[in-house]
């Protein structure tokens, strides 16, 4: 608890930190440049609407969210069934579990940016009928889901391990198979309790879908880009940072939210 | 061959090893229909290892488990079919935490014998009136005490009409008040009819309920018989040691 002292000395500390970070900033010999070049109101405005020669941001940003929304459906799915074949046991599955292993391993070891590069310009150069006569954004969006899916695959392959066997147990004795075990009483489970580090790496995604930019798509971050090279101002990168914030702080609250509730309901159930 | 003459189920030469220990030493045991047998021992003596290897929850290492005439271990029997027979309850509940106390129970009847939800639930409520928990039908597990939890498990057994109850300690896990509640339920059990292979350390209801029971240690069936032969006359030494220990303890 917070007593008079300790609000008194935690305001004090406040006011003094933030105090001394502005006189900093506002010493600095380039202050006034930042000024104008970051957070002119102007440039502020005309880069989030755009102009007739350079792209809106805040159009640009919807591509993102686009890409971001399509990739986490999939992300969500291919994820689930590679932590699921992971743990099917018994040597017939042996070379599923190797496969799945296998792509954890790959995509998880291989800088995103790279994978978008073989994707995108790899594939297409391949020649191959459908496939290689995808849009870039496509492309931005199978590199991103086959990264994330690494990740979200280990996220849910330790809510499966979580999982006392006992529940798997009390499942198989009382009839019900392998399948079905794993569908009713251990995957709602195991899903409940990686809610917070599976929104925490959709907050990673949802970052990430501006590197899709290196396939020539005009996402958030691209469209800055173009702004500032052709105006000398990077008002338009201020823009695109606050457009990824506004989207990650509610989803980061809301992790916050669920964390907190998920330790609420443990801490009621260990007293019942 | 008629019912009577079939055992409920019948363990042959069963073997069971965890890594270098072995647990169960070749266990030779029938039971017949509607007949009750407690397995008492110390703790380790094999007990629970026993009954998870009757519905083949583990694998057992050798021997053999024969349900009503049928071979479980057999190649090629299809476990999942066998085990709808066979109802267990553990000494932890083990029910799922994240359905309610009717959908614990009608889980199993809807997906494993597919019967419709209005079927299933009927069923279910009325052993839930029987056992005095219609009103928490609706209630998640943590929301309950143990001894209810334990009620719902036993419930959520006998919603597959288990020709065969094995029960594990199923009192252990809870306060000493709530016990008797849930003994009661499976004296009215018995009383009914149902064939039940019981491991308890509560001796007293093992006497009360069990036709015939068994002594375990190390893995092995040392002295079997009536309860009230071995409950007083014991004949070999370590069944006679372990007996004046629980004495002992007051708790016989």
């Amino acid at each position: 608890m917070l007593g008079g002292r300790a609000v008194l000395v935690s305001s004090a500390s406040t006011v003094l930190f933030f105090t001394v970070i502005v006189v900093i900033v506002a010493l600095a010999p380039g202050s006034g440049l930042v000024a104008e070049r970051f957070f002119s109101p102007f440039h502020l405005w005309r880069s989030l609407v755009g102009s007739e020669s350079e792209p809106s941001v805040l159009s640009a940003f919807l591509l993102n969210v686009y890409i971001f929304a399509i990739s986490e459906v999939l992300i969500l799915i291919l994820a689930l069934v590679i932590a699921v074949v992971r743990q099917i046991p018994g040597p017939v599955f042996f070379p599923f579990r190797m496969v799945a292993v296998a792509y954890t391993d790959l995509f998880r070891g291989v800088p995103l940016i790279l994978i978008l590069y073989i994707i995108g310009f790899g594939v297409p150069g391949l020649g191959l009928a459908f496939f290689s006569y995808l849009s870039d954004i496509t492309y931005g969006i199978i590199a991103l889901v086959l990264v994330y899916s690494a990740y979200v695959a280990e996220v849910y392959r330790a809510g499966i391990e979580s999982v006392h066997e006992s529940q798997n147990a009390a499942a198989r004795s009382l009839g019900l198979s392998r399948w079905q075990s794993l569908r009713f009483v251990i995957l709602p489970q195991a899903v409940r309790r990686v809610i917070p580090p599976l929104l925490n790496d959709f907050i990673g995604l949802q970052k990430d879908t501006a590197l899709v930019s290196v396939l020539g798509s005009i996402e958030a971050a691209r469209a800055a880009q173009i702004y500032g090279a052709s105006q000398f101002n990077y008002a338009s990168y201020v823009v695109a940072a606050a457009l990824f914030i506004l989207i990650t702080i509610p989803l980061a609250r809301f992790t916050d939210r669920l964390i907190a509730r998920d330790k609420r309901r443990r801490e009621a159930g260990a007293l019942a | 061959m008629n019912a009577a003459e079939t055992p409920a189920l019948a363990l042959e030469g069963v073997r069971k090893s965890f890594g270098e220990t072995e647990v169960l030493k070749g266990i030779d045991l029938t039971v017949a229909p509607h007949e009750v047998v407690c397995l008492i021992g110390a703790s380790g003596s094999g007990k629970s290892t026993l009954l998870r290897c009757v519905n083949l929850i583990e694998p057992l290492d050798a021997g053999r488990v024969v349900v009503e005439g049928e071979e479980i271990t057999a190649q090629g029997v299809d476990e999942n079919r066998i085990r709808r027979r066979i109802g267990i309850v553990y000494q932890a509940f083990n029910l799922f935490p994240h359905m309610t106390v009717l959908r614990n129970i009608t889980l199993a009847p809807r997906e494993v014998l597919g019967m419709d939800r209005a079927e299933s639930e009927e069923r279910a409520l009325s052993l839930l009136e029987r056992f005095g928990l219609s009103d928490r039908r609706g209630e998640y597990p943590d929301r309950l005490s143990g001894g209810q939890q334990q009620r719902v498990a036993i419930v959520r057994a006998l919603a597959m009409r288990p020709h065969l109850m094995l029960l594990d300690e199923v009192t252990s896990a809870l306060d000493p008040e709530l016990v008797a509640e849930v003994l009661n339920v499976i004296r009215e059990l018995a009383d009914e009819g149902m064939t039940m292979l019981i491991a308890t350390h509560e001796m007293g209801f093992a006497r009360d309920i069990a036709d015939r029971v068994c002594f375990l240690e190390e893995g092995r069936i040392l002295e079997e018989g009536p309860p009230e032969r071995i409950f007083t006359s014991p004949e070999n030494p370590r069944t006679r040691r372990f007996l004046s220990r629980i004495i002992a303890a007051g708790r016989l």
